[in-house]
Formats: C-alpha cells, sequence, structure tokens
C-alpha cells in the first residue's frame, strides 16, 4: 500500500514538475537560438577559400539530461506494445539543441562553425529503475573559424 | 597547439605527419552527485553534475592527447574525434584520438 502511494506520488511530482520543467527549458533554448541565429553551423568541412581564414578553434558543447519519473513510466509501457516513444523524442531533441547552443556559445566572435558532429551516449542507468535510461549525453563539436570581411 | 576536426588547420599547411595520438579516461560517479541524480531523475532536467564531470573529464583525456602529440614534436592535432561508451555500471569512458602534425607557422 506504500509503496503504492510513493509510486502514485512520484508518478504525479514527476508528470507536473516535468512537463513545467520542460516547458521552461523549451522557452531557453528557443530564446537562445534565436540569439544565436547570425553564427551559422554546418556539417561539411570545406565553405570557405583557405586565404580569408584567420583563425580555427575546436569548440565543444555538451549536456547530461535526465527524463522524468511519468514519461519514464510511459516509455517503459509503450516498450511493452511497441511504437513511437515520444518522451524519449523530445527529452533528445532538448539534449542536442542544448548541446549546440553550449558550443554555439564558446565560439563567441567566430563567423561560422563547420563539420559539426553530434554524439549521443547513454551515461548511466537511473538509481530506481534498474532495466530503463535514466539519462543520456549528448556532445556536439566542431571547429569554429573566424574570417576575414 | 592547434586542434580541428577537419583533415587541415584552416589557413595553416601542413608539412609533417607524425601519426595517431590519443587519450581517454575513464570516470565513475560520486556519491553526492548520485543523490542529487536521483532526484532530478524524478523531475527530469539537466544534471549538472554529470555536465561538469564529464567534461573535466573530457578536458583531461585531451589534455593527455595534447601532451603525447608534443612529444612528438607536433604542433597540431588534426581529425579529432571524440567517442564515449560506458565500461561498467556507473563508469564510462572518454576517449579523444586524432591525428599529430606539425604546421606552419
Amino acid at each position: 500500500m506504500t509503496n503504492l502511494l510513493i509510486f502514485l506520488g512520484l508518478l504525479i511530482l514527476g508528470y507536473f514538475a516535468g512537463k513545467s520543467a520542460e516547458k521552461n527549458h523549451y522557452n531557453r533554448i528557443k530564446e537562445k537560438e534565436k540569439n544565436l541565429l547570425n553564427l551559422p553551423v554546418v556539417t561539411v568541412k570545406k565553405v570557405l577559400k583557405e586565404d580569408k581564414i584567420l583563425k580555427s578553434e575546436l569548440v565543444t558543447g555538451s549536456v547530461v539530461i535526465s527524463i522524468d519519473y511519468f514519461k519514464r513510466i510511459v516509455a517503459i509501457l509503450i516498450n511493452l506494445f511497441g511504437g513511437e516513444v515520444t518522451s524519449y523524442e523530445s527529452l533528445i531533441d532538448r539534449g542536442r539543441r542544448e548541446a549546440i547552443i553550449r558550443m554555439k556559445e564558446q565560439a563567441k566572435g567566430a563567423n561560422i562553425i563547420i563539420n559539426m558532429r553530434i554524439q549521443t551516449s547513454t551515461i548511466s542507468k537511473s538509481a530506481n529503475n534498474k532495466n530503463s535510461v535514466g539519462s543520456v549525453e549528448v556532445l556536439a563539436y566542431g571547429t569554429a573559424l573566424w574570417v576575414s570581411k | 597547439m592547434y586542434l580541428s576536426n577537419i583533415e587541415t588547420i584552416p589557413g595553416k599547411e601542413i608539412v609533417e605527419f607524425y601519426g595517431m595520438v590519443s587519450g581517454s579516461t575513464v570516470r565513475a560517479k560520486n556519491v553526492g552527485r548520485d543523490i542529487m541524480a536521483t532526484f532530478k531523475n524524478i523531475v527530469g532536467g539537466e544534471l549538472k553534475g554529470y555536465t561538469e564531470l564529464l567534461q573535466e573529464s573530457r578536458n583531461e583525456a585531451t589534455n593527455r592527447m595534447i601532451q603525447e602529440a608534443k612529444n612528438y614534436g607536433a604542433n597540431a592535432i588534426v581529425n579529432v574525434r571524440y567517442a564515449t561508451s560506458s565500461v561498467a555500471q556507473g563508469a564510462s569512458e572518454l576517449y579523444v584520438y586524432g591525428t599529430a602534425v606539425k604546421v606552419e607557422e
């Protein structure tokens, strides 16, 4: 009985706190993305003539992000029947966008970031759920270029 | 030390190749951060402690790679790649590798 109450409590807490945290995070992401729009990021290597480049630097951005209790339970249920696991989609989407933002912030003053690569990895199993993914790490890296006008 | 994740250092010419250099660290999570992470696992969101931990470890691995390149007499590393893998429960390995080269100053 107590276990069930704790479970339900965590579920409700996870649902409300998780939902508002996700909404806030998305708002922050959108605002920062808007501010960083003038720094393009591309995944190709050659975009400029060599002699125009003043300086280059390897830049990285990373984030470890975790899913809330409610969404994790939903994901486990979906796992039983198969299908699209939307709760993890939004988690990874947030992680990637945040990592790219951090990479861009490290490249302050640069004109472009080339050859961007993204890498995602599971770093830990959650403490209260041995069988499910607790959190993921997203790393974005690329070469920032400073160009003469 | 110049680093890039493309085949050249943009705007500079490579004069000599030395070979592959790499660096790695294996890190375990610590208890304090684990407790915080457990709470965060309920409401979701960024696990700042882990982000920092992995960032520090990655810097450490990168420094080891740079040290190896210096031993060759290189002044740049091109085609740098990062890899992360979980070695055991609660420990992850951060690996970074690239090609040590000499570029014209």
